[in-house]
């Protein structure tokens, strides 16, 4: 069955929102992350600026992921959110926490190293399951009479860990670039220095990933995702390689601006990868884009509304990325 | 009573949405209020409305806030804990839904932004239509939640093809008779709640002798829009009353705790309805009146719940009482703002202490009117999740298990408690504070970050801006 047009219109709105979703609460959420690993509060204090007129706006994009995952692809939403009961609870309770300990804790005084903690752990649980989720993805989702039938641990598996693992340290180079694009002086150089080691780990964990792929985890159905990136499609896996290789170099010449556009590069070329590997699956290997797609009554219906909001929010988003542009400054 | 997912997912999400409804109905109103105040501002000139108004604004940016962090989690609900409901119906509900979150969003990303930040930036005629445009996406947001709602109450405008329940035609869906009833109710159940909260806060300042001028404003003008809205709330109320009477007896039943039908038909007032034993204890009637309530007649004959299939009953006791709570809630809301229009009259409402604590103390009342009003909808639609052609108890993911369900139930419920307190608590502090200075632009707030203006003097960027 192929997919309608307006099922395809649906389906490239989600792919481009998760992918801008994945960069921008990327960073912020790499920032959180970063920002648990130091105790000094000039850091923190200047980390958090550099955040703060963003990331509530990128969280915005997970949620029209969900609006739109529920009116366009009814049998998605539930799948996924049946599959990942337990991850998803954790990452709704990590943005919350993350939410409310950024606002609140200038105000607090006694209670600012609670928000503090709670503004870390949010993130890197926020993430861990993020990157779960993806591997878990992967590695196939079992269905039945358009529901998951499994267990609500089938996500946790050697493989879908070390994507969690990747995805924490992902974003924290994400994070980190971010760090060298936005400030300057001494948080600069700390976020240079963390640079190296965090790309490090990111190839080690990925290198693992993938050992344990073909070892641990020859479920045959990740194999057959493996298959798909015949021919023209690996280019995508060698330009996310490039630019990871670039984003050292370009730390090393310390310029500022490029780390965070080839890490950016690195994620969209491996999002680009997983794209391919799960075409024409939204759900892997169960669930094709056309047996997901709501009837054409309600995607018309939401058609109206899509077409119209969706470059609103892209349009203040980039408004906001304008209006705050350039390093934060010193206070 | 024995826990399942079912039983559990449903305590969850009613746990869930009770919190997140104190915040939007609050904010609901309080935007009509501030595009109110900035319309008085601008026309008479009147500096007093330009500090009540950033005095509100900071509030109203707190409780949006909260209402944007509860509300996120509701979204997925209906994926994780009603897996079969969103599969079977998510061709409906999904666009519906999506309406109301991209609606919101819209508001975060246009006029919003303008309402918080951009008071010296644009002229005052356009910072004023901002404010309308606000309240406005507020109402618009109401409006596609109860679009979905009543449409889960009284479905309409669908077909059914392979099980699956899909839309046949939208306008019937969305604009259906249901809904022209309860939107008009939920919305006037949200401006009370609003009046009676800046009605309160007036007379707690009064109370304590401060903020004298800005206490006697929203006196004023809260209790007179309680006393205007309550009459209409209460026809709307009855309304929404017959709609049960008419497409959902069995509810209807339940509301009135009659258990035999009756010919004619008495009204209970007050009982103790026991579901064991089919009948009311301690009961207070008014004989014949059940009757006239429903049917316009002395001598109707009322079914009772035993007219239907043990299946099909839902349960009596919350329908019933949540109810009585609601109206009770309705009628002091008409004696505390008629009873206040009436002392303003004769010049003495500032000065009448005992009326001052009473109106500081109904400052709930629209709270609780509205969770009875919800409970009361929710519940008595049992055991159906959509009205006669899903079953709440089908309707569960079926790979949930117990376990899983107690431990989401248990994790939701701390941090609701914990988060939703402090934002209560600094709401709380803002009212005590009350109008001081002019609300300070907050360096690095954007409109997707009101709950900055939790405090306005050390803000959550304060220690670095951008240079
Ligand atoms: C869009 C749909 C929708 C909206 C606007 C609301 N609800 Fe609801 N509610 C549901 C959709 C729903 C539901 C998903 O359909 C539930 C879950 C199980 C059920 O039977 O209905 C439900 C159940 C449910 C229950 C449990 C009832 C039971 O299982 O016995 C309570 C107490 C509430 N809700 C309370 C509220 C409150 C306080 C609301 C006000 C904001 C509200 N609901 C709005
Ligand atoms: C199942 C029920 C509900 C769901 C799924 C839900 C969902 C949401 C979500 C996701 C948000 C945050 C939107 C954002 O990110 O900005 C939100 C906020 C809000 N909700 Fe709800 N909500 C529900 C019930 C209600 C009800 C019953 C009302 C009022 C009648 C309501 C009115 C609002 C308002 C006014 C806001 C804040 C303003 C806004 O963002 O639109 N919601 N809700
Ligand atoms: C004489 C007074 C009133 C009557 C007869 C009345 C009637 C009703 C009825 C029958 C319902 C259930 C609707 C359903 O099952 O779908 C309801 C729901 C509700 N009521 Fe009232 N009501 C009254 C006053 C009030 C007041 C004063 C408020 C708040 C200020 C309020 C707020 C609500 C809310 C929020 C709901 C749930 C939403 C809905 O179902 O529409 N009501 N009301």
């Amino acid at each position: 069955m192929e997919p309608s047009t307006l099922a395809l219109f649906w389906a490239g709105g989600i792919a481009v929102s998760i992918l801008v979703y994945v960069l921008l609460d990327g960073f912020d959420l790499g920032v959180g992350i970063l920002f648990g690993t130091t105790r000094d509060e000039a850091k923190r204090a200047r980390m958090m600026a550099s955040i703060a007129p963003f990331w509530d706006g990128n969280e915005t994009w997970l949620v029209v992921i969900g609006a739109s995952l529920f009116a366009a692809f009814p049998a998605v939403y539930v799948v996924f959110l049946g599959a990942f009961y337990l991850p998803v609870l954790v990452m709704l309770l990590g943005l919350i926490l993350r939410g409310v300990a950024f606002e609140f804790r200038y105000r607090a005084e006694r209670s600012r190293g609670l928000w503090d903690r709670g503004f870390f752990v949010g993130s890197l649980l926020a993430t861990f399951v993020q990157g779960a989720a993806i591997g878990a993805m992967m590695r196939g989702i079992p269905v039945e009479n358009g529901q998951f039938a499994g267990t609500s641990l089938d996500w946790l598996h050697p493989f879908p860990v070390l994507t969690g693992v990747g995805l924490v340290l992902g974003y924290a180079l994400l994070g980190a670039s971010w760090l060298v694009l936005k400030t300057d002086g001494t948080l600069r150089d700390w976020a240079y220095a963390r640079i190296p080691y965090l790309l490090a780990g990111v190839v080690i964990v990925l290198g693992l990933a993938f050992a344990t792929a073909v070892t641990v985890d020859l479920t045959g159905d990740l194999q057959r995702g493996g298959h798909q990136i015949a021919g023209w499609a690996l280019i995508f896996p060698l330009v996310a390689a490039a630019a990871l290789l670039g984003v050292g170099v370009a730390a090393r010449a310390r310029l500022d601006r490029l780390p965070f556009a080839l890490t950016a590069v690195s994620f969209i070329a491996a999002f680009a990868t997983l794209a391919t590997m799960m075409w024409p699956y939204m759900i892997p290997y169960a669930l094709t884009i056309a047996d997901a797609a709501a009837p054409e009554a309600s995607l018309r219906f939401f058609f109206y509304a899509g077409i119209v909001v969706l470059p609103v929010i892209a349009a203040y988003t980039i408004g906001v990325y304008w209006v705050f542009r350039g390093k934060v400054g010193r206070g | 009573m024995e826990f399942d997912p079912v039983i559990l997912s449903r305590i969850q999400f009613g746990f869930v949405i009770s919190f997140h409804i104190i915040f939007p109905a609050f904010t609901i109103g309080l935007a009509a209020w501030l595009a109110t105040i900035e319309g008085m501002r601008l026309f008479t000139g009147n500096p007093i409305y330009r500090r009540i108004f950033d005095f509100w604004l900071k509030v109203f940016a707190v409780s949006f806030g909260m209402g944007v962090v509860t509300g996120i989690v509701m979204a997925f609900q209906f994926g994780t804990n009603w897996g079969v409901l969103a599969e079977r119906t998510g061709s409906i509900q999904g666009p519906l839904l999506g309406y109301e979150a991209f609606t919101a969003f819209m508001l975060e990303a246009s006029f919003f932004g303008v309402m918080l930040l951009g008071r010296d930036r644009v002229s005052p005629g356009f910072y004023l239509f901002a404010c309308c445009m606000v309240s406005f996406g507020t109402m618009l947001s109401s409006f596609w939640i109860l679009a979905n709602n009543s449409w889960m109450q009284v479905p309409l405008g669908h077909e059914i093809v392979d099980g699956k329940i899909i839309p046949a035609d939208w306008r019937e869906i969305v604009l259906g008779p249901v809904m022209m009833v309860r939107w008009p109710h939920m919305l006037l159940a949200a401006f009370l709640t609003t009046a009676m909260c800046i009605s309160a806060t007036g007379a707690w300042y009064m109370l304590r002798r401060v903020h004298y001028a800005e206490a006697q404003v929203m006196l004023h003008w809260g209790l007179g829009l309680a006393a205007v809205l309550i009459p209409v709330q209460l026809f709307f109320g009855h309304l929404t009353g017959l709609y049960v009477l008419k497409h959902q007896p069995a509810k209807f039943a339940a509301i009135e705790a009659r258990w035999q039908t009756e010919q004619p038909a008495a009204e209970v007032l007050l009982a103790w309805p026991d579901a064991a034993r089919q009948d009311n204890r301690f009961a207070l009637e008014i004989p014949k009146l059940g009757s006239f309530i429903a049917s316009g007649n002395w001598s109707a004959k009322e079914i009772g719940l035993e007219a239907f299939p043990a299946e099909d009953r839902p349960p009596v006791l919350i329908p019933f009482f949540g109810f009585r709570v609601m109206v009770g809630m309705g009628l002091i809301m008409l004696a505390v703002s008629w009873l206040g229009n009436l002392l303003r009259h004769f010049g003495r409402l500032e000065s009448t202490r005992w009326f001052l604590w009473g109106t500081f103390l109904s400052f709930p009342a629209g709270f609780v009117a509205i969770l009875a009003g919800w409970y009361t909808a929710e519940v008595g639609r049992q055991p159906w999740v959509v009205y006669g052609l899903l079953r709440t108890a089908d309707a569960v993911t079926p790979s949930l298990t117990t376990s899983d369900v107690m431990i989401s139930l248990l994790a939701y419920a701390l941090v609701y408690a914990a988060f939703v307190s402090f934002g209560i608590w600094y709401i709380y502090k803002l009212l005590r504070e009350g109008p001081a200075g002019p609300a300070l632009a907050i360096p690095g707030a954007t409109a997707s970050r009101p709950l900055a203006y939790a405090d306005d003097a050390a803000s959550a960027t304060g220690a670095a801006e951008r240079g």
